[in-house]
């Protein structure tokens, strides 16, 4: 494949370069609009780190996949890391309640106007599982990108 | 739960032990020893308690299956411990000096101290379970302690060998043992009544005893203890005098009160330890490396503590202890000797050594104490032995007892004067020999003059430690330690086989000159290779018969057995499915047609893009179920994965290998065959398995508490979040692994080896 | 609509089944992903199907009104999903490293005689 330089990158396609860079903020709004909304309505943790994952999996296919490395900033292994963290420590706060190992911790807090927000530890658990999908699914397919 | 923090102790001591090494070199003995010292006095401390009323200790593990975390110091678990922590002390410090300089030395100490702890848990164990996990903990760190010198074939034979034969064993100990718990409806050692009568006993005997046999290298078992004589001298010292091959003797003895006093019982032991002291003691005057020498004896005195313990009764547990004890210490010292000299001058060949005296002053001084105790004439082993006469004596097996024992006697005492004496006489035939530093000559100084000194001792020693272990394998022990029991037959006998022994010594080089000639593979060590020979056979056949290497035949056979399972099991009733209404509406038809084409062009696609292309159609369609069919959530993590399939596929691609259309028409058409049978099969079972339900779904209790308890109304997050979290969080745990061997793999050659995404 | 499920989860099967046999190691991986969702829409249909509810439970209410689809499979199933991907990378790795190794894409080649 031929390439021509545009700024800092090798860009492939015109086209894709400002479809990639366009779409890419908006599908990581949605993951996390996924993720947020999970436990009422379809989405959670798997689906929305997948979708975070096909926006950067995009944007890698644009531009060069270290483009993606400097976006993410972080380390993905350490990231999955984090994911993992997230979960476990989402199953020790139960504990620290002396509630069994996973048992949900919920704080509720009650805005003006019927506003309702309802926090748990499960969302925290969640949270965990989105950044494991997302680092996980991102680091094979960069993996594979850069051998080009 | 003072015995477990000391074992637990030993084993993260063994974890430090390499840093240690490091930092001490091989000073770093002397640190570590410290603590089965410490051990060692805290065990001493408890000896009015053990002698008045044992202490106990008891944590629950898993108790659903009788397996507690159970201890307990009695008098033979006393005994046992304070030689295994003695000892296992100065060999401790001994193993530093004797691997000066080498790198290895770390690893020696850490292995030496993992195999301590678990022998001491062996010994200190009050479950049945708990024993066997603390065996089996002594059968592979005895591996790792024999197989030491890797690099060396003999070495590496001598560990398998010991493994094979003592773990086979401990198969059957472990049968034994469950089967033993369940007869007497407990697994605490110290509940467990007499089985004498059960009608179990024979079965479960048999199956201890082999155990016990086997690990206490008992005729015909007993090969793999010489071989094992390949580890370094500090190893063999440690296990083959005071734990390792003495854990089967320490079995027998603490389940004599409750499988012993039987006729079976007797003559098997009589019988094995007869044959072993005969074998042992035989085979040990023809050998030429001290070590072997060594080895044989230490066969013919387990053999010694076998019979002993079959002779049942107050004077044999008296004597088995107290033979256990002086034997631990003389061999001990014998071993370590060994070690010294082969330090000193480089040979174990008795045949090339002679007037060591001269130039190892002090290790000769040591050997000869030890040699004085294997003779006989020295207190503790004159006190062992005597009592062991006297015993044998009184029994009605007495002509064959006493017989075994006198020429295991005579030959301890032929042995006792080659290593103890001979090779340090004479002209001095090895001019660079040389004392080893203190470590070297501590640990044989100070268990020579403990086996005269404890000897002179009689009544203190069993008042301390000796007549509490008796009680353990005797209940009621009131027996008498003295050195003086008068002239008597016992006597008589003891100077006699000590006479004879000296005399015979005599033809010790003609001796070993002609077991020098003998083949070294004798009876049953040549049945057990035949035995792993027959077993690499059996793999190999089997192995060439079901692993053929070729994909295709492994599928046709996994796919061939799950047809023939499922008709075998679709025969036997008739489903009712026929009588479902055909309720299709016309999207879902398009839907299906969309599918089906799509899977058909992707068994006809020529090309790898157009084929990734269909996965992807064909992925798209199985999402766009899950949404007419209420599953939302499947529909949207399908689309994406199969966004990220076609990405990853279309970005190896130039990696991957073109498709090849190398089967012949037939092939394709047979296979095209299988694959319909086998898809009609899947699908008939789809339409089985859609309307048979077993008992409610467990997902109604889901549903119902999802909103109520789990603050959740999207039911699949709550139970993949909360409700199943546990398992959510393996799942992702392996996607984590999973994406790291992608990535190591695909980054392998990339970086040169190592993983990397930077 | 079990009927029509029945088919195409055999014509996936069937299809899988094919592409598994032949002797491409591509075709192969294509075959596994195949036979990966037949497997997914198995378990799905077994449970029972229901058109178009899905197990949400609706606002101000405490839980849902019958029928809807088990949400139990579908938790199953969704991590089968993406546990399925990360099977199928690692797959394609392998055989990336193996088409290296071996230089030939041909299963065949790589049985060692």
């Amino acid at each position: 494949m031929v390439g021509q330089a545009v700024g800092r990158w090798r860009i492939y396609s015109v086209i894709l370069a400002s479809v990639a860079r366009a779409m890419l903020p908006l599908l990581l709004v949605f993951s996390l609009f996924l993720l947020w909304r999970g436990h009422n309505e379809p989405g959670g943790g798997f689906t929305g780190g997948l979708v975070a994952a096909a926006g950067f999996a995009l944007y890698a296919m644009a531009f060069q996949p270290r483009s993606v490395r400097r976006v993410i900033r972080v380390d993905l292994r350490t990231l999955m890391g984090a994911g993992l963290l997230c979960a476990a420590a989402a199953g020790v706060i139960g504990m620290a309640q002396n509630k069994p190992f996973m048992t949900g911790v919920w704080i509720s807090w009650q805005g003006p106007e019927g506003i309702a927000v309802e926090i748990g530890t499960p969302f925290l658990f969640d949270v965990g599982v989105y950044l494991v999908v997302f680092s996980v699914t991102l680091s094979i397919i960069l993996s594979k990108a850069e051998e080009r | 739960m003072e015995p477990l923090i000391a074992v637990t102790a030993i084993f993260a001591l063994a974890l430090l032990a390499p840093q240690t090494s490091r930092l001490l070199a091989h000073r770093a003995g002397w640190l570590l020893s410290l603590l089965p010292f410490g051990l060692f006095a805290w065990m001493a401390s408890l000896s009015p308690a053990v002698n008045a009323d044992p202490p106990k200790w008891n944590q629950p593990w898993v108790p659903e299956i009788g397996l507690n975390l159970a201890f307990r110091l009695d008098g033979l678990a006393l005994l046992f411990g304070l030689l295994i922590t003695g000892i296992g002390g100065l060999v401790l410090v001994y193993a530093g000096e004797y691997m000066k300089g080498d790198p290895r030395a770390g690893r020696l100490l850490s292995f030496l101290l993992f195999f301590m702890g678990s022998m001491l848990g062996v010994v200190l164990a009050d479950n049945l379970i708990l024993l066997f996990v603390f065996w089996e903990l002594t059968s592979v760190s005895s591996f790792l302690l024999i197989g030491f010198n890797s690099d060396e074939e003999g070495s590496r034979r001598g560990a398998i060998q010991a493994l094979v034969v003592t773990g086979g064993g401990g198969l059957a100990l472990l049968a034994g043992l469950v089967w033993m718990g369940q007869a007497a409806q407990t697994y605490e050692i110290s509940n467990l009544p007499s089985l004498a009568g059960h009608p179990a006993y024979a079965g479960l005997f048999a199956l201890v005893a082999i155990g016990c046999f086997t690990k206490s290298a008992q005729f015909p078992f007993h090969f793999w203890l010489p071989n094992a004589m390949k580890a370094p001298t500090p190893v063999s010292a440690y296990l083959h005098s005071a734990t390792m091959v003495k854990a089967g003797v320490y079995l027998l003895a603490r389940l004599s009160p409750t499988l012993g006093g039987t006729q079976i019982w007797e003559v098997t032991l009589t019988a094995v330890g007869g044959a072993t002291m005969v074998v042992g003691g035989g085979l040990a005057l023809i050998q030429y490396d001290l070590k072997r020498i060594l080895a044989y004896t230490t066969v013919a005195a387990l053999g010694t503590l076998v019979l002993a313990l079959g002779i049942g009764g107050e004077k044999a547990a008296g004597a088995a202890m107290a033979f256990l004890l002086a034997h631990a210490l003389y061999k001990g010292a014998l071993f370590l000797v060994a070690g010294a000299v082969d330090h000193g001058t480089g040979t174990r060949d008795i045949r090339a050594l002679s007037g060591l005296a001269r130039q190892m002053p002090i290790t000769g001084f040591a050997a000869l104490l030890a040699g004085l105790s294997m003779l006989g004439v020295a207190p503790m082993g004159f006190l062992a032995k005597e009592m062991a006469f006297e015993a044998a004596l009184s029994s009605p097996l007495a002509a064959v007892q006493a017989g075994a024992l006198s020429l295991a006697a005579v030959a301890f005492a032929w042995v006792a004067f080659v290593v103890g004496w001979r090779i340090f006489r004479g002209t001095p035939s090895q001019p660079d020999a040389h004392e080893g530093s203190p470590g070297l000559w501590l640990g044989p100084m100070v268990l020579g003059l403990l086996g005269v000194g404890l000897g002179c001792a009689p009544a203190w020693l069993e008042g301390f430690v000796g007549s509490a272990a008796a009680n353990s394998v005797m209940p009621d022990y009131q027996g008498h330690w003295s050195l003086w029991h008068g002239f008597n037959l016992a006597l008589g006998l003891g100077v006699g086989c000590i006479v004879l022994g000296l005399v015979g010594a005599r033809a010790s080089e003609r001796a070993v000159a002609w077991g020098a000639e003998r083949k070294a593979v004798v009876g049953c060590e040549r049945a057990y290779d035949a035995a792993i020979a027959g077993a690499n056979r059996l793999a190999e056949t089997f192995t060439s018969l079901v692993q053929s290497g070729r994909l295709r035949v492994y599928l046709q056979t996994t796919i061939g057995t799950t047809l023939v399972l499922l008709a075998a099991a679709m025969l036997r009733w008739t489903p009712d499915f026929p009588n479902r209404p055909f309720d299709v509406r016309p999207h879902e038809v398009l839907l299906l047609i969309a599918m089906l084409a799509g899977v058909i062009g992707a068994a006809h696609s020529k090309s790898r893009l157009s084929a990734v292309v269909i996965l992807g159609v064909v992925g798209f369609g199985v999402a766009l179920t899950y949404v007419l069919l209420g599953a939302p959530d499947l529909a949207m993590t399908q689309i994406a994965v199969e966004i990220l399939t076609v990405i990853l596929f279309v970005l190896t691609f130039i990696h991957l290998p073109k498709f090849q259309r190398a089967s012949t028409l037939p092939t394709r058409l047979g296979d095209a065959a299988v694959a319909t049978v086998f898809g009609a099969a899947m699908g008939f079972l789809c339409l089985v398995a859609s309307e048979q339900r077993y008992g409610e779904p467990v997902s109604a209790y889901f549903v119902e508490n999802s909103y109520p308890l789990a603050h959740g109304r999207n039911i699949v997050n709550v139970i993949l979040v909360d409700f199943r979290g546990l398992d959510t969080m393996g799942e992702i745990t392996v996607l984590a692994l999973a994406g790291l061997g992608v990535v190591a793999l695909w980054s392998a050659k990339r970086s040169g080896g190592g993983a990397s995404t930077r | 609509m079990v009927w029509l499920l029945a088919l195409a989860i055999g014509a996936l099967y069937a299809g899988g089944l094919y592409m598994m046999l032949r002797k491409t190691m591509v075709k192969l991986l294509i075959g596994l992903a195949m036979i990966g969702n037949a497997a997914n829409l198995l378990i799905f249909t077994s449970s029972g199907i229901v058109r178009s509810k899905a197990p949400l439970v609706p606002k101000g209410a405490k839980t849902v009104e019958p029928p809807f689809a088990d949400p139990l499979t579908q938790a199953l199933i969704l991590t089968a999903i993406v546990i399925g991907f990360a099977v199928l990378a690692f797959a394609l790795a392998l055989v990336r490293r193996t088409y290296e190794a071996v230089g030939s894409g041909g299963l065949e080649d790589m049985t060692e005689e």
